[in-house]
């Protein structure tokens, strides 16, 4: 048997073992990067044995413990934010394409941040709130617009791409309208950065995905049970309405979240299940490979993102466009092909 | 002939097509009950509707006098099993992994796999003969093997009434006939078996109750011998036949003759 499963008395867990082993290396290497990134940052290196004082308060580092360790710890918990937000849309519209990066919510959720930013004070609770109704509302126009189809299927994907293609060009009129200093923030914004990310950044963002990746794992049993087609989830006991809309607002939160504090970061939700789902060779969805691909994806995008062009710090968001992009053309060919 | 399973005056509908209307139907338990009729007739919505797939516009679907509307999710899903006609597979899945998705209904945060799972997840793949390919990927299965998979999947389930949605198209002749004697046999140990079937003749040899089905009402129903005969033919298909004893069963066999407007 290929399952772990322990027993006591009424009580039993369950896990793949692969999904254990995998889980442990993917863990053991988001300890490494974040080591790594701990280790780099603006052009110079720290000795381990430096980050491991600082670390454990033997020696005080400003650079470590402010401003390197945020940005790490923004990097792995985003990550597995995107990879898990990406695995719930593309189980939820059975497309590898229909992540939430590719149909609009990541551009809907900035939308709404740049209202905040520019109409609001831009206070760090109104760019959480008001990101996360901007990706309600995107999903929401979305659904309604593929209604007749239901959620699943091309359909929904290619009218989010039309979507996200509208809100882009809104997002980039609203830019142009702001102030200048304004302006110039959210540019920099737009491409999606950990760049500056500290402490204070973190506050909100950290226990609000921590309660929506928990929230998550309980419901991640009736989540794997609908891929098994809406007729046969329903008759075995899943509800599939309360299911659906559970799953929409933690992809939702997760992705809006992630995108108030470091702007829209794309396609890591869209590589990351895909990539996690290969590896673990689980039928079905696999969630947890999903979000700490996604972290190893983000965190090795980030020292990329830092090291490229040295000392300047480039958006990660850009890294993780050029790499994806490439993913994307493959993965639109495939489709195409499929059909 | 006691029932626990009943629909009553239900409306059926997709939107604005209306389906059936005033439909009723008690389920006699423990018996192999097959519904039969031409394409489109209604029958797999009726039978959506005695799964809660579809939700009548009228009418109430009820189990042990209440009201299934009522039940939770996973307590339906304890009670009655359901095959749909072309369930999906996720990629990659073994037939044991399928099987066991089966245990859905009766597993919690807390109780992810319990020492019945594990028995009855056994015991479903010994009675659909899928032992042997336990560890075999579903995709890689030919369509008979794949569907004695998927009735595995719904005997985990360990439902006292179990639903099937045409479990035997896309089968071969002998594939269907050990399937449905293996439905025969899941009614000899006491479960109700309710199946919707192409084949007439198959539904009059295995079911001991017979729906027969035209434009979402129902037209007879009783036992094959008392209901199958020309006329029943004539109105329910528009086929010009005679019926004959089966010589193997004796019971009636549908045998068709020559339509007057070739």
């Amino acid at each position: 048997m290929s399952a772990l499963v322990l027993r006591a008395g009424r009580r039993s867990f369950r896990v793949e073992r692969r999904t254990l082993w995998l889980s442990a290396i993917l863990l053991g290497t988001i300890l490494a990067l974040g080591f790594v990134g701990l280790c780099y940052g603006g052009a110079t290196w720290a000795s381990p044995g430096e980050v491991l004082a600082a670390l454990t308060g033997a020696a005080d580092s400003v650079v470590i413990v402010e401003w390197r360790l945020p940005r790490v710890v923004a990097a792995m918990v985003f990550g597995c934010a995107l990879g898990a937000a990406g695995a719930i849309f593309q189980t939820l519209t059975r497309n590898p394409l229909g992540s939430p990066d590719v149909i609009g919510l990541d551009a809907g959720a900035y939308t709404g941040a740049l209202f905040a930013f520019t109409v609001l004070a831009g206070t760090s609770g109104q760019l959480a709130v008001s990101s996360v109704l901007g990706g309600l509302l995107v999903a929401a126009l979305i659904y309604l617009l593929s209604l007749s189809n239901g959620l699943s299927g091309l359909r929904l994907v290619v009218i989010g791409i039309a979507v996200n293609a509208m809100l882009q060009a809104l997002n980039s009129w609203i830019v142009l309208r702001a102030d200048l200093e304004v302006a110039m923030a959210a540019g920099a914004w737009n491409a999606g950065s950990l760049n500056g990310v500290d402490w204070a950044d973190l506050v909100l963002p950290l226990p609000i995905l921590a309660g929506l990746l928990a929230t998550l794992l309980v419901w991640f049993r009736p989540i794997q049970q609908s891929t098994l087609g809406d007729a046969v989830a329903a008759t075995t006991g899943v509800g599939l309405d309360r299911l659906r809309l559970m799953m929409v607002l933690i992809g939702v939160g997760c992705t809006a979240t992630v995108t108030a504090v470091a702007g829209p970061i794309a396609f890591i939700a869209l590589a990351a299940p895909q990539i996690g789902r290969r590896l673990a060779r689980t039928p079905g969805v696999a969630l947890l490979p999903a979000a700490l691909t996604g972290a190893v994806l983000l965190l090795t995008a980030d020292l990329l993102a830092q090291m490229l062009l040295s000392p300047e710090s480039l958006p990660v968001g850009v890294v993780t466009t050029a790499i994806g992009g490439c993913y994307l053309i493959w993965l639109l060919t495939q489709e195409v092909r499929r059909r | 002939m006691t029932t626990r399973l009943r629909a009553r005056e239900l409306t059926l509908s997709y939107g604005e097509r209306v389906v059936s209307t005033k439909l009723s139907l008690d389920v006699p338990d423990g018996a192999f009950t097959a519904i039969v009729g031409p394409n489109a007739c209604g029958k797999s919505t009726l039978l959506r509707a005695f799964v809660r797939l579809l939700r009548p516009a009228a009418g109430t679907v009820s189990l042990d006098d209440q009201q299934i509307a009522a039940y939770g999710s996973k307590a339906l899903a304890r009670s009655v099993g359901f095959l749909p006609q072309d369930p999906l597979a996720p990629d990659d899945i073994k037939v044991r992994q399928l099987v066991a998705r089966g245990r859905f209904p009766h597993q919690s945060l807390l109780s992810m796999w319990s020492q019945e799972d594990e028995e009855a997840v056994t015991e479903a793949m010994e009675t659909a003969g899928v032992s042997e390919l336990a560890d075999r990927p579903v995709q890689e299965l030919s369509g008979g093997q794949r569907q004695r998979a998927w009735v595995a999947m719904v005997l985990a389930q360990r439902t006292p009434y179990l639903l099937l949605d045409e479990p035997t198209s896309f089968l071969d002749i002998t594939h269907q006939y050990r399937l449905l004697t293996l439905l025969a046999r899941l009614r000899d140990e006491g479960r109700t078996v309710v199946a919707v079937l192409h084949d007439i003749n198959q539904a009059c040899r295995f079911a001991d109750h017979l729906v027969a089905m035209k434009e979402g009402r129902i037209i007879a129903e009783g036992a094959a011998a008392d209901i199958v005969d020309a006329a029943l033919l004539k109105e329910v298909f528009d086929l010009p036949c005679v019926v004959v004893p089966d010589p193997v069963t004796e019971t009636p066999m549908v045998v068709p003759t020559h339509f007057d407007d070739p």
